[in-house]
């Protein structure tokens, strides 16, 4: 398998690796696939309340290299969107900007669901009264 | 019209301490040639070309000379007889002509074929198409260590088995079956007995006769010889076995392989299996200590490694390992001046992570985070120390990554969470 240019970079240097405090009422945290099938991607979100932009990202990922770009670039796209320009970017997206193979699709679609799971979460956190009571699952 | 063909490039440089890059140390795939072989090929291309079955002058003598000068030398190796050595293509057809000539050849007797989980997929998906044509084939599982228990052998050998197959060394995890006694099984049965000894044949020591064995898989590229070139080993006496042909032609190799021999070929087998015989009591003993230093380095760095089959019955050049919460192929990434590989599904084109590893037991999760190292005769002490410290720091810098080891240091049991399904 050989790699573009711009996964080798992600690879290399992934950008916002880390935590967020997930018990944190202004974080959403997403965390997709699954260690059997070699893929696990965890993505958090800081949204701010006022303005719903989301201004800190991070990520940890268990899986291929293109799992691990996927990821990256999530996180650097989705900071400094809305949650709603957030919830727009789509897998083919992420597909086309790292040249992703085509045995490689599903590694942009976990990163899409980690998006919209991490979002998902934030939002069940603005719905409940007593945000120290969510667990990230 | 131009004639140059385009290839890809391996770009070589030189790590600071002087180890030249990319590192080969993937010897269970297909090993460098020895230069003492290639030296002894060169002459059978242009100079003694001709064809060993020209009976009638002095340039078909001398082919034939080399190739029966071959023949002994890799019966000796196996300690079989030289009219027991059939000249093929490779490991590959040896076992479709051992397993489908046998098949062919004792129909009348029975159906039925018996045969491992582990085995090669040349093996495994031969015996896929005679189940199509009627046979029955019977799949033995492994126990953990990747042994097959001989208690399901003998319970699974009825009145019509033909054939048991089974390889002496698997190729993922290296590990040794107990072909003497599978053999000694077979011969009180009156059932013949196969194994794909690819792996096996120049790296540990292998007799034909003492390991009761019937037919024997050889591979010359597997043991520092050329591509392209094997042999099957053919028992002519106690029992005298007897295979249908599954190349039909002008009658060589005694009928049972058809086709114009590959002579320079034959005689790079033949040399690889000179040398291994002479040098496979040393060799095995500094493979095996290479080996040995390679896990202890990352053993003692590492936690959560686990090495896949069992350490006892083993190849020395083999070490086949489980980083925990690392994906394969992104381990092989980070590594990328080093030739091995994984059994991640993301390295395959099945998408599924490797079969062996899934029989011995191991969890897909752990599949996926597999690294086989095959160590051979060209590795040296420097190189294994310098794929070690590759492969500490890149795990460790992988798991600083991972959101499963970022859980398990939590205290998270990874077992009872529950993943959403993709």
């Amino acid at each position: 398998m050989s790699y573009s240019d711009k996964v080798i970079d992600h690879y290399n240097n992934p950008r916002n690796v880390g935590s967020l405090d997930k018990g944190s009422a202004d974080v959403g945290t997403g965390l997709v696939g699954a260690p059997e099938c070699g893929d696990v991607m965890k993505l958090q979100i800081k949204v701010n309340p006022q303005t719903n932009v989301i201004e800190d990202a991070k990520f940890k990922t268990f899986g291929c290299g293109s799992a691990i770009a996927s990821s990256s670039l999530a996180t650097e796209w989705v900071k400094g969107k809305t949650v709603d320009e957030a919830l727009a970017i789509k897998n083919m997206d992420i597909v086309k900007e790292l040249s992703l193979p085509p045995v490689k699709i599903h590694c942009s679609v976990l990163a899409e669901d980690a998006i919209r799971a991490a979002i998902h979460d934030w939002k069940k956190k603005q719905e409940t009264a007593t945000p120290a009571a969510v667990q990230a699952k | 019209m131009s004639t140059e063909v385009k290839t890809a490039t391996l770009a070589q440089h030189t790590a600071p301490n002087g180890i030249k890059l990319p590192i080969y140390m993937d010897n269970h795939a297909t090993t460098p040639m020895d230069p003492r072989v290639l030296e002894e090929m060169l002459p059978y291309f242009m100079e003694k070309f001709g064809n060993a079955a020209s009976r009638n002058h002095s340039f078909g003598w001398a082919a034939e000379e080399a190739v029966e000068t071959a023949r002994e030398r890799i019966a000796k190796l196996v300690g079989a007889t030289s009219k027991e050595i059939i000249f093929t293509s490779g490991a590959t057809e040896s076992d479709n002509l051992a397993i489908k000539g046998v098949a062919e050849m004792y129909r009348e007797k029975g159906n039925h074929i018996i045969t491992a989980v582990t085995e090669h997929k040349a093996v495994l998906d031969t015996c896929k198409r005679l189940e199509k044509y009627g046979y029955r084939v019977t799949y033995l599982p492994v126990q953990k260590d990747g042994l097959i228990d001989l208690d399901d052998l003998k319970r699974a050998i009825d009145d019509k088995t033909i054939l048991v197959t089974i390889m002496a060394a698997n190729n993922e995890i290296g590990v040794l079956q107990p072909i003497a006694e599978i053999g000694r099984l077979c011969h009180e049965k009156g059932v013949i007995f196969h194994s794909d000894a690819t792996q096996a044949v120049g790296k540990v020591p292998t007799d034909v006769n003492k390991q009761n064995i019937d037919l024997m898989s050889i591979s010359a590229h597997k043991m520092y010889g050329p591509k392209g070139v094997g042999a099957l080993y053919v028992r002519r006496k106690n029992p005298r076995v007897q295979i249908a042909a599954i190349i039909d032609g002008g009658g060589h190799e005694r009928g049972m392989r058809s086709g114009t021999l590959n002579v320079p070929g034959i005689v790079g087998l033949g040399k690889a299996c000179a040398i291994a015989s002479e040098e496979m009591p040393q060799e095995s003993c500094k493979l095996a200590g290479l080996r040995n230093r390679l896990r202890d380095r990352i053993m003692g760095r590492l936690d959560e490694v686990y090495i896949n089959g069992s350490m006892e019955h083993r190849l020395p050049g083999n070490l086949n390992i489980s980083f925990a919460y690392v994906e394969g192929e992104s381990l092989l990434m980070g590594i990328n001046d080093v030739a091995v590989s994984s059994g991640s599904a993301c390295t395959s084109a099945t998408l599924e992570p490797s079969y062996v590893l899934k029989a011995l037991g191991t969890g897909d999760d752990l599949a996926h985070s597999s690294i086989r190292f095959g160590i051979g005769r060209f590795n040296t002490e420097a190189e294994v120390d310098y794929v070690a410290d590759r492969v500490i720091e890149t795990v460790q810098r992988l798991r600083e990554l991972s959101p499963l080891y970022e859980m398990a240091k939590e205290g998270v049991d990874l077992k009872s969470v529950k993943w959403a399904a993709e």
